[in-house]
């Protein structure tokens, strides 16, 4: 029997992050919807970066020449404005080219807030159980009694229709899925063997929550940053399109469709390409969402 | 079981609680007191201000007042409207059959197509037909149902000129409201026609509520079927010689429903919070229109006691959800 030099069973695979995102991105790249999700979310936000270079003309500016022209491709559009302009000459596409901007910005301030935010609560009431747990559970629980909607909107009514307080109702609105989330995923890791033997060493409880817990607990945030991402994009133009977000001017999708509500049977392109807009971006970000959860999920994995 | 239900109750009850809470605090923390709000535009002079303070108790301790709206809502007051002058509760029970009438057929037409779509494609899985049912779902879970209204009504009643744009009912129709569902009440009505305009005003909305919820039982009828189909017993079934229906529809079927049951009750609030968009793009006279319009009007103690009313049923609903999970699930009720 020939005896096995150590080298040879040495695992010299690579390791650290770069292996680890080559393991997620081969799960990722399989998923065909996420690739394409993941470049035409990245093409929009190149696009809400750059509008300033890309819109051929500024978001409110009127042409008062031109008003209700339809797109170029149709009798009396021109190249001028390829996606026609509104009812006070405003040209369509530079507006959507704007409206970009504060979508992304919605999704993002809304998913950071109410990440934080349910991260803090979920760990704390994970790990110190008990009397705490009882009282942040039933809170988020109170949320959860109400549709998020009518939610959203009756803080709106409270706090003043604009789009910073959409912001702020829509990020307590989404609140208690990150808490529930993190909670349940600290209580399963704290039953694990290196977390105790981490308690054992000393480790202070702080540390133990935010360094040792806390990235064990990311896979399920991170899919749900994705999926509430989304919807935070859906509830703010739902409260623009109410008239509860943000305001006119403000060339925000959700208000541009109610400002264009009046022209629906006169002129369809005002009403149709806001709404394109949304249903593409959201549909990215959704399909974006579930190539990550199937790359890091293990549960899901491979099912 | 009796237990498992004390178990739920003694989770809902403090967050019912908790919801009168929200309710009270919400129209304390508009801006001006109360009485200013119930006065609205045109205001009142000092003293008048302050005997109305008195008579409605909000010069008392904040938790008095809290006691006294509990009292309140226990002999079934839930405020009174400022515009109509109406108890909030007879106006949200008259208003409330068209909002589940819509939600109703919203349902119906979610479960009639998107059972089958999720079946077929979770048994044809990887299929052109998957991947279509698959796209078409997640479209419509990403969809912003108010312009989806908005592109049906340019179509249907724009282009094609088939449906009406809004309401219930054609005005050529009056009748007295029976059930105070419009499709039950115009057969009763005996009326020429006037079935099919309650049908032809119903089903742009009821298409355009119903977008979600199908996408989501699609989805979950498909990832439930196909972890069905994995199992042993289907395999079993189909060793012993069953057709691939017998084994799909008696076999597989049957367990794959209890998670897309659940995923159905939990459409309730996805509901009313699309019925809010829903109801206000085709003026559905409903309670998610009335919410909306309430809202504008500020009218506040309706939208306090109609956002009462939404919460309590959305809980009951829930709880019946649950408890039903619980009758048809053993193992459920024994765990946690």
């Amino acid at each position: 029997m020939t005896e096995i030099s150590i080298q040879e069973i040495v695992d010299d695979r690579p390791t650290g992050f770069r292996a680890q995102f080559g393991e997620f991105w081969s799960y990722f790249s399989e998923n065909r919807g996420a690739v394409i999700g993941l470049f035409f979310f990245l093409a929009v936000v190149l696009i809400a970066l750059f509008a300033d270079f890309v819109a051929p003309h500024l978001p409110n500016q009127q042409f008062r020449d031109a008003l209700l022209l339809p797109p170029f491709w149709q009798e009396g559009g021109s190249i001028t404005f390829p996606l026609g302009t509104d009812a006070i000459g405003r040209d369509m596409l530079s507006r959507l080219i704007h409206g970009s901007r504060y979508s992304l910005f919605i999704g993002c301030i809304v998913v950071s807030v109410s990440l934080v935010v349910g991260i803090i609560l979920g760990l704390v009431a994970g790990f110190f159980r008990g009397r705490v747990d009882t009282v942040i559970m039933r809170l988020m629980d109170i949320v959860l009694a109400f549709p998020s909607l009518l939610l959203a909107l009756v803080l709106v009514a409270i706090l003043g229709p604009s789009l910073i307080n959409a912001m702020i109702a829509i990020a307590i609105v989404q609140q208690p899925h990150y808490v529930r989330l993190t909670r349940a995923a600290v209580m399963t890791e704290m039953t694990k063997d290196y977390v105790t033997a981490s308690r054992v060493i000393g480790v202070k409880s702080l540390r133990l929550m935010f360094v040792t817990i806390l990235p064990n607990c990311m896979a399920p945030l991170i899919v749900q940053a994705a999926l509430s991402f989304s919807t935070a994009i859906l509830d703010a133009a739902a409260l623009g399109f109410l008239g509860m977000g943000a305001q006119p001017p403000t060339p925000e999708w959700g208000t541009m469709l109610a400002e264009s509500r009046e022209f629906i049977l006169r002129a369809w392109w005002v009403v149709t390409f806001p709404g394109v807009a949304i249903l593409l971006t959201v549909l990215a970000i959704n399909l974006m969402g579930d190539g990550l959860r199937d790359a890091l999920d293990p549960k899901l994995k491979r099912s | 079981m009796f237990v498992y239900f004390l178990k739920k109750l003694s989770v809902v009850l403090p967050t019912f609680l908790g919801v009168t809470l929200v309710a009270f605090v919400f129209i304390r923390m508009l801006p001006g007191d109360p009485v200013m709000l119930m006065a609205g535009e045109r205001g009142m002079s000092e003293e008048r201000h302050t005997e109305l303070m008195a008579r409605f108790g909000f010069d008392k301790p904040i938790i008095v007042q809290y006691g006294l709206y509990l009292k309140q809502l226990a002999s079934g007051d839930f405020g009174t409207s400022i515009i109509t002058k109406q108890p909030i509760l007879k106006e949200f029970s008259t208003l409330f059959p068209a909002t589940v009438e819509l939600s109703i057929c919203a349902m119906f037409l979610a479960i009639f197509f998107g059972l089958p779509a999720g079946m077929i494609a979770a048994t044809k899985r990887g299929s052109t037909f998957d991947h279509t049912v698959m796209t078409g779902a997640l479209a419509g879970y990403s969809m912003p149902i108010f312009w989806w209204g908005l592109l049906l009504i340019i179509f249907f009643s724009g282009i094609l000129g088939w449906t009406p744009v809004s309401g219930r009912i054609s005005l050529l129709y009056y009748f007295e409201p029976v059930t105070g569902f419009m499709l039950i009440d115009s057969l009763l009505s005996g009326q020429e026609g006037a079935f099919t305009s309650a049908v032809s005003h119903l089903i742009l909305p009821a298409i355009v509520l119903g977008t979600i919820p199908l996408a989501v039982i699609a989805r979950q009828t498909r990832s439930a079927m196909l972890e069905v189909l994995s199992e042993d017993y289907v395999r079993t079934a189909k060793a012993k010689g069953l057709g691939p229906k017998r084994v799909i529809g008696l076999h597989a079927l049957r367990n794959a429903l209890i998670p897309v049951i659940t995923v159905i009750g939990l459409q309730v609030g996805v509901l009313f919070a699309g019925a809010i968009l829903t109801e206000t793009i085709f003026s559905w006279p409903g309670i998610g229109k009335w919410m909306v319009d309430s809202i504008f009007r500020r009218d506040y103690p309706a939208v306090q006691g109609g956002l009462l009313l939404i919460a309590a049923i959305v809980m009951l609903v829930n709880l019946a959800v649950d408890l039903l999970y619980g009758l048809i699930n053993p193992q459920i009720r024994h765990t946690d």
